[in-house]
């Protein structure tokens, strides 16, 4: 009960690291269903069309169940520590926030067993989605994509006001730690690129649900627009990813050099430079779409840039190395480790941004190898250093270094075993998406030796589930600073107390308690003498809204179809369905602003302590 | 048309990939002046990412190594704020790299997109695209064809696609890159091969259950033998008394409601004239009788989710039905 009714940042995150690691799970296991099938020439492991259904779910699960949530996570877990504030800016909305990604991922994922999961792509591109020739599995899409969006997309603002507006004194825009920048941009691209795939699902939706014919060429339809719809949306989409990534990195590498980010302004600069340009790139996944040779080549151009400033990144990291005393642990192993490997996906993006080459990489396995070279070697390595080097502060444990190191060698290893081999499969003529390719086409080698490098990803997966497991039967008592931080969350206990800071401290440069330990100071200096501290008090009631919204997700879903059961067809026909959920939903709001709440007050001295021991 | 090789200058290169590829298929392998040019770039861009690459690994690798803690080692190193210079290099080489790479880039993109759907010495072909098959019109000719695409050997084809249901995608890699068929709208592109052969053609665009095997083919005739095809192919074909049987059956099962035998007209389902000729059976099956039983027999176990039904055709008929169908010349 106390996991439902939070709105503690600190639990939040927990909520999104155990759904977000669970929906990691079920998408790996389906990308080995996926490579277990494409082992071997004409292998019949799993049908035709159960393939294309695997390859939807993993593609949508990983992006929007797995990599948005685990960065939510790390955002939530480090933002408003690293900026020394109490919360986030509207707790309540933090957790309506992860509520809503919950049930929405919740109902996608029940598709399996209600009748088929989508099986569109995870672009789900019209007319294929459409209701002529798309399965019932798409309206979970529509609809479940539509919940968890909303969801991501009030987090995303939440962090926008909690980054503007919660900062500890002495905390300029120049002094936020490179994680936070990162936070602050993402969530600014959340913020404008959100809109543009609820507008493509919302008429994808009316299309299939309510017979509108946005996308149905018979009708004067245009399915092309949607491909727009959803790549305006789609591109800023991998940054909303990368971004933060290269944020973890920025702390990881500095704390394990022991240096201050090297060009720090540049860094920041770059970040932004890549936000902006994430918004003007969208159309070099159409170049082949044929929208003609201008609007190729602008978008092609554009999206060369983007190299510059993600190659400033590249090298101010190197230069925050050299002169450094770099120790390798876990989550330095897998930070360093990003390097080589993103430069890889970077040069490959630079390559696939040429349109008359794109004609030839287009949709095979060129391009399948890149954008997991990216998200896979860029994000989720990122996000193995973020968990290795937040994880003593969020939970007062270590974990184990050894295991690491073996999760970290079988990931690394089985990566590029998996993906490296990709880029010549696809040179090779092997287009993405098939379910089965035919023998003599040179591609069966490659093929197995990249199962073979997705089983031992999955291996290092599970040395980590271990190690997590080991890890919480050990006693609470990490040290407040394991790493030698440079940043505000490591001047408190690990665990942090419920209400983070005691007192407010004030911040005198970049990176704070690096300033502090230089001038010979043991702690940081406060802001604000000490006080009562108010906190929000706990609620049901985003829980609740969250309910609202998945019953009523079932109830459109279902209503245009037929049931023997004469009381499930008066329920879901009469759209009665649909009206508890949306009735619950808005009743939920009607409380929340009927009864003012006004949270809670704790005395620091007797919760300091309790802090301390917990 | 011209065949540039801008790789020249990186020759050395350049032929270190030849040999790491060397024996490759598909895009390395190519065929006709599109995909010539198109691999041309991917050296040019391959070979400048190479030296980001071999630039970025040297420093990286020299980073870790001599940089890492020792033991002993006490204090803090010195901290570094930047160095507009060197910010400043990282920014700027960068810049001209991809000036290299966007000029040919974008001239080419420019000469691909020429129209020659009115080109006189052209030949004009109007492609279809179906779940799972293709449809190919020749409107100069008066003729229709599937899932063969032939074309006369270093002639410029010009093409006109678009998809009867969803979006699918031409891919020919070999000849020539990627085109969309999108319904509703016509993309255009044209391509060439230089020699005769058969060249294999693939959709590139999630289109449904069977995508995996929406295969074509393209085969390049001489120009004489490309003649002798449209003849061919224009004169009804003659059924022997052998297949006569065969051909009740087709007629009977209303096979022919779907499939037209002559190439003037227009079907549901892919146009049959001129079978007896084509490479493969269902798109991608060896052109045996065995399989050509197989597939009218159970049509979704070769293909799943074609659109042909299951007309429960004996053995016997299906071997009948298939002796016919290779009689069609």
């Amino acid at each position: 009960m106390e996991w439902l009714t939070t709105v503690d940042h600190k639990k939040i995150a927990v909520l999104y690291l155990v759904a977000g690691g669970m929906f990691f799970l079920i998408g790996g296991l389906e990308a080995l269903l996926i490579r277990i099938q494409l082992m071997k020439p004409e292998f019949d492991f799993v049908p035709a069309h159960t393939f294309n259904e695997l390859i939807t779910m993993h593609g949508t699960t990983m992006i929007f169940l797995a990599a948005m949530p685990l960065i939510f996570a790390l955002m939530n877990i480090a933002v408003p520590l690293q900026i020394g504030a109490r919360d986030v800016a509207f707790p309540f909305v933090n957790a309506l926030g992860f509520w809503m990604f919950f049930f929405g991922g919740l109902l996608l994922n029940l598709s399996w067993f209600l009748g088929g999961a989508p099986d569109a792509g995870w672009t789900a591109y019209a007319p294929l989605s459409g209701p002529d020739f798309g399965s019932n599995g798409v309206n979970f899409y529509v609809v479940g994509l539509q919940i968890a969006g909303l969801g991501t997309f009030i987090g995303g603002i939440n962090m926008l006001a909690t980054i503007v507006n919660m900062r500890a004194p002495g905390m300029s825009f120049m002094r936020m730690p490179m994680f936070v920048w990162t936070s602050f941009v993402t969530s600014i691209i959340i913020l404008f690129c959100f809109p543009a795939i609820t507008v493509g699902l919302v008429l994808l939706m009316f299309d299939r649900l309510f017979d509108a014919n946005f996308f149905d060429v018979a009708n004067g339809g245009n399915p092309v627009i949607y491909q727009h719809l959803f790549w305006i949306f789609g591109h800023p989409e991998v940054y909303i990813l990368i971004i933060p990534a290269f944020g973890i990195l920025s702390e990881v590498i500095t704390t394990f050099s022991s240096k201050r980010l090297y060009g720090y302004s540049s860094m920041v600069f770059a970040t932004v430079l890549i936000g902006f340009l994430s918004f003007m790139v969208w159309a070099h996944h159409m170049f082949t779409t044929g929208l003609g040779p201008v609007a190729n080549s602008l978008f092609g151009v554009a999206t060369m840039l983007i190299a510059v400033p993600t190659g400033i990144k590249i090298f101010n990291w190197i230069f925050t190395m050299w002169g450094g005393h770099i120790r390798f642990t876990t989550a330095n192993l897998f930070a360093v480790a990003f390097i080589p490997t993103f430069v890889i996906g970077g040069v490959t993006g630079v390559m696939l941004a040429s349109p008359p080459a794109d004609f030839q990489y287009h949709d095979t396995y060129f391009v399948v190898a890149h954008f997991h070279y990216v998200i896979v070697g860029g994000l989720i390595f990122a996000v193995f250093a973020g968990l290795f080097y937040w994880w003593p502060k969020l939970f007062g444990r270590m974990l184990s270094e050894t295991m690491g190191k073996w999760t970290f060698w079988l990931f690394f290893t089985g990566f590029h075993m998996t993906f490296f081999v990709q880029h010549f499969l696809g040179l090779m003529g092997m287009p993405r998406r098939v379910f089965t390719y035919l023998k003599g086409q040179g591609w069966d080698e490659l093929n197995f030796i990249s199962t073979i490098g997705a089983f031992l990803m999955a291996a290092g997966t599970i040395v980590f589930l271990v190690n997590i497991a080991v890890t919480a039967r050990k006693p609470v008592g990490a040290p407040a600073d394991p790493w030698d931080g440079r940043t505000l969350e490591w001047t408190i206990p690990s665990p942090p107390p419920e209400f983070n800071y005691a007192q407010i401290p004030l911040v005198r440069g970049l990176d704070a308690l690096w300033v502090e330990k230089t001038e010979g100071n043991k702690e940081m200096v406060p802001s604000e003498p000490l006080g009562p501290i108010h906190l929000p008090s706990p609620t049901i009631l985003p829980f609740l809204m969250s309910v609202g919204l998945f019953i009523a997700g079932f109830g459109f879903m279902y209503a245009g179809q037929h049931f023997d059961n004469g009381l499930a067809q008066a329920l879901f026909n009469n759209y009665i369905v649909a009206g508890i959920g949306l009735a619950l939903f808005f009743a939920c709001m009607f409380i929340r602003s009927l009864f003012d709440d006004r949270g809670f007050h704790v005395e620091p001295e007797g919760l300091q302590e309790k802090g301390a021991k917990a | 048309m011209l065949a540039r090789n801008r790789g020249w200058r990186f020759l050395p290169l350049a032929a270190l990939f030849s040999l790491l590829l060397a024996g490759c298929d598909g895009v390395l392998n190519p065929q006709g002046p599109n995909a010539r040019d198109q691999y041309d770039l991917i050296v040019l861009s391959f070979v400048i990412m190479v030296i980001v690459m071999v630039v970025v690994y040297s420093l990286f690798f020299f980073v870790i190594i001599r940089y890492r803690k020792r033991k002993g080692q006490t204090g803090y190193p010195e901290q570094v704020e930047g160095s507009y210079k060197l910010e400043l290099t990282w920014t700027i080489i960068p810049f001209i790299l991809l000036i290299v790479l966007a000029v040919p880039s974008v001239m080419d993109t420019f000469v691909y997109a020429k129209d020659y759907t009115k080109d006189k010495d052209t030949m004009h072909v109007k492609v279809t695209a179906h779940q799972f098959w293709w449809e190919f019109e020749y409107p100069d000719l008066g003729i229709r064809t599937a899932q063969d695409l032939v074309i006369p050997a270093g002639k410029r084809v010009s093409l006109e696609i678009t998809s009867a249901d969803v979006t699918h995608s031409f891919w020919i890699p070999e000849l020539a890159g990627k085109m969309d068929a999108n319904p509703g709208l016509v993309n255009k592109m044209y391509f060439s091969a230089d020699h005769e052969g058969v060249y294999k053609g693939k959709c590139a665009e999630l289109c449904g259950s069977s995508h995996a095997l929406m295969d074509f083919k393209v085969v390049a005739k001489s120009k004489a033998d490309f003649d002798a095809w449209i003849e061919q192919l224009k004169t009804p074909a003659s059924i022997s008394a052998d297949a006569k049987q065969g051909e009740e059956i087709f007629k009977k099962k209303q096979c022919i409601a779907c499939h037209a035998i002559t190439p003037d007209q227009i079907g549901t389902g892919p146009n049959l004239a001129g079978f007896g000729d084509r490479q493969v059976v269902a798109g991608f099956r060896p052109h045996t009788a065995e399989w050509i039983e197989k597939w009218v027999k159970n049509p979704q176990e070769v293909k799943p989710g074609t659109l042909m039904p299951n007309l429960g055709l004996t053995d016997d008929e299906a071997k009948q039905v298939a002796k016919y169908l290779l009689e069609l010349k």
